[in-house]
């Protein structure tokens, strides 16, 4: 096909543009890593813009990984991700494989009402109220329950299950299975690409979360990594962590900082690749219901 | 609620079948499918619809051993107290104003890259800016806050470029000025490339049919652009448009917390943090309640107008 020079020079500005954008986006994390690795006082020194670590220094690094508060965070976060998101996704499809049955009289009534949550809400102190009157306060539960369902992931399934064939059931209805039969071994195996999905919105969002362990724990021991990384980064308060003694390198703390950062993000890096061609699926599922 | 059961049973008599006896043969039938459904009609009854009942301390003081039916009721007293309070203005102005700019600058963002995106041939290079530009979006909102925090401070690395320009060097986050532009601008950072996924989806979805008749026609790519790319991407532009004006009053605290400090309050301090603050932090629960609940309501109204206007114009909406 021929090409005009406008077509010419819209391309470059377009790669050119685009290029931009990706090393802004890419080079914040390159420059914490790149100084997480330098030695402090060379990184005093020296001032601008990073392209290579300056030096080779992991006191850093090791600073982190002892610290416990790091470690008991890392942990609990494991905690919460993985009990977190088995009970969101199997809550969530229980409850969208209900809303989808066609022969309910009581769906579109229970779908309102649901819908409606999206739009209004009670707001975060009487959130906060119930769930200390529940009992949940200082309870790693806080973290778990009320979050369970997320509405617009509920939508999303219930419009997926909605369009298995329903012949599959009769058939399975008809051999004799039951309505939990149906949607443990017929819709739940149709559903694993959506399902996956799932896994990855809500595992990310426990992953990341940590408003709601500000508001509802006190006790540091349930602390998930998130609360405990924002008293380090934001409000650089070390005193969790007993490493950091008044006669080190008084530059120490900004390598520490930036090592904090990468151990903190490093599990998400490593499961990217794996987990990013799941992403534009997530979101084509989302659209469904736009 | 009561009103749907009104309507139901409207219909139904029409049918010559009783509400209840409807009901019950619905429930005799789907026994089990109902019992399916108890977790999830506990859940969206505790946790949604308990909380919307517990707003109702907005129009009380709330006192906890006496609980929400005890606490003594005092009508729009807190409502009162906030719209005459030196905060009130304040809260509403950044929170409309932080609004505002997103809508101006953050929304749009994601639309232009995707239009350059779907310009690109080279399919290397498409997965290799898209790769890069969604991966902000999965680190977590600490670290990313905690970046800004360490990029703003005196020798931190934004102020090593603005340094070169000829700038000043000062913490970046003690200025009331910058609040809002570092807050939308590292929000564009964060999330444009995500959010340029669901165009993209737009985009593929589009005829392509379409460009080739375009072609024969004589249109360059910039017409085409505008003639075939752009009203493909509009119902979704405007579902998205609508969302967004709907949560006009809505900046989360989230963000806003970790990135404000006193020094900032003036420009950075919005209904959800100042919610957070009053009724978190310093336990006045009614009077935080009211703000939250003036809050809501005045969000559900923007949404409803929104929806009607693009229903107007558009014949695109949300329901």
């Amino acid at each position: 096909m021929h090409r005009s020079l406008g077509d010419k020079m819209f391309d470059v500005c377009n790669i050119i543009i685009l290029s931009g954008l990706t090393l802004i986006t890419l080079y914040p994390f390159l420059f914490v890593l790149f100084s997480s690795l330098s030695t402090p006082s060379e990184l005093v020194k020296h001032s601008g813009i990073l392209w290579k670590p300056l030096g080779f220094y992991l006191e850093g690094y090791k600073l982190v990984l002892k610290n416990p508060m790091i470690s008991v965070g890392y942990q609990n976060t494991l905690i919460y991700v993985a009990a977190g998101t088995a009970l969101n996704v199997f809550f969530t499809s229980l409850f969208a494989y209900v809303l989808s049955r066609r022969d309910l009289y009581w769906k579109n009534h229970m779908m309102m009402l649901v819908v409606f949550t999206m739009f209004f809400g009670g707001g975060l102190i009487p959130e906060y109220i119930l769930v200390k009157n529940l009992g949940l306060l200082d309870t790693r539960w806080s973290l778990i329950l009320p979050g369970l369902i997320a509405t617009w992931n509920l939508i999303i399934m219930r419009t997926s299950f909605q369009s298995i064939p329903y012949e599959l059931e009769e058939a399975a209805k008809m051999d004799g299975a039951s309505d939990w039969t149906v949607f443990w071994r017929v819709i739940l195996p149709l559903s694993v690409p959506l399902i996956a999905v799932m896994v990855l919105f809500y595992g990310v969002a426990h992953w990341n979360a940590w408003a709601n362990a500000l508001i509802y724990l006190r006790n540091r021991d349930l602390f998930p990594l998130q609360l405990v990384l924002r008293q380090i980064l934001i409000q650089n308060d070390t005193s969790g962590s007993t490493n950091l003694s008044s006669d080190s390198d008084p530059f120490l703390g900004e390598v520490v900082k930036h090592a904090t950062i990468v151990v903190a993000t490093v599990p998400i890096l490593i499961l990217y690749p794996l987990i990013q061609r799941h992403f534009t699926k997530g979101v084509m599922v989302g659209a469904l219901k736009g | 609620m009561a009103m749907y059961q009104q309507q139901r049973a409207g219909i139904n008599a029409a049918s010559r079948l009783s509400y209840a006896a409807v009901l019950k043969k619905d429930f005799r039938k789907n026994k089990f499918i109902y019992l399916m459904g108890l977790a999830g009609i506990a859940y969206y009854v505790i946790f949604k619809y308990v909380p919307m009942y517990g707003a109702l301390i907005a129009f009380k003081n709330y006192i906890p051993t006496k609980g929400i039916m005890g606490s003594p009721w005092v009508g729009f007293k807190h409502f009162i107290d906030f719209f005459n309070s030196y905060y009130f203005i304040r809260v509403l102005r950044n929170t409309l104003l932080i609004n505002l700019y997103e809508l101006l600058f953050a929304f749009p963002a994601p639309i232009i890259l995707a239009l350059l995106l779907n310009e690109i041939r080279l399919t290397f290079f498409k997965r290799l800016v898209q790769t890069v530009t969604y991966l902000p979006h999965f680190v977590s909102m600490v670290v990313i806050c905690g970046m800004i925090v360490d990029f703003s401070q005196k020798a931190g690395l934004l102020n090593t470029i603005i340094a070169w320009f000829g700038g000043e060097k000062e913490n970046l986050l003690l200025n009331p000025d910058l609040f809002r532009p570092i807050f939308i601008g590292s929000g564009i950072w964060q999330g444009v490339g995500w959010g340029s996924i669901i165009y993209l989806a737009a985009l593929s979805s589009i005829d392509p049919q379409l460009y080739d008749a375009a072609t024969v026609d004589g249109a360059n790519r910039w017409q085409q652009m505008r003639h075939v790319t752009i009203p493909g991407m509009m119902p979704t532009i405007v579902i998205l448009l609508i969302l967004q004006i709907g949560g006009m009053m809505n900046v989360g605290f989230e963000k806003i917390i970790l990135l404000y400090n006193p020094q900032t309050y003036e420009t950075a301090d919005v209904i959800s943090s100042f919610v957070y603050r009053r009724g978190i932090l310093e336990a006045n629960y009614s009077f935080s309640t009211a703000v939250g609940l003036f809050n809501s309501a005045v969000n559900f109204m923007l949404l409803i107008v929104a929806n009607r206007l693009s229903r107007k114009i558009n014949e695109t909406s949300l329901w």
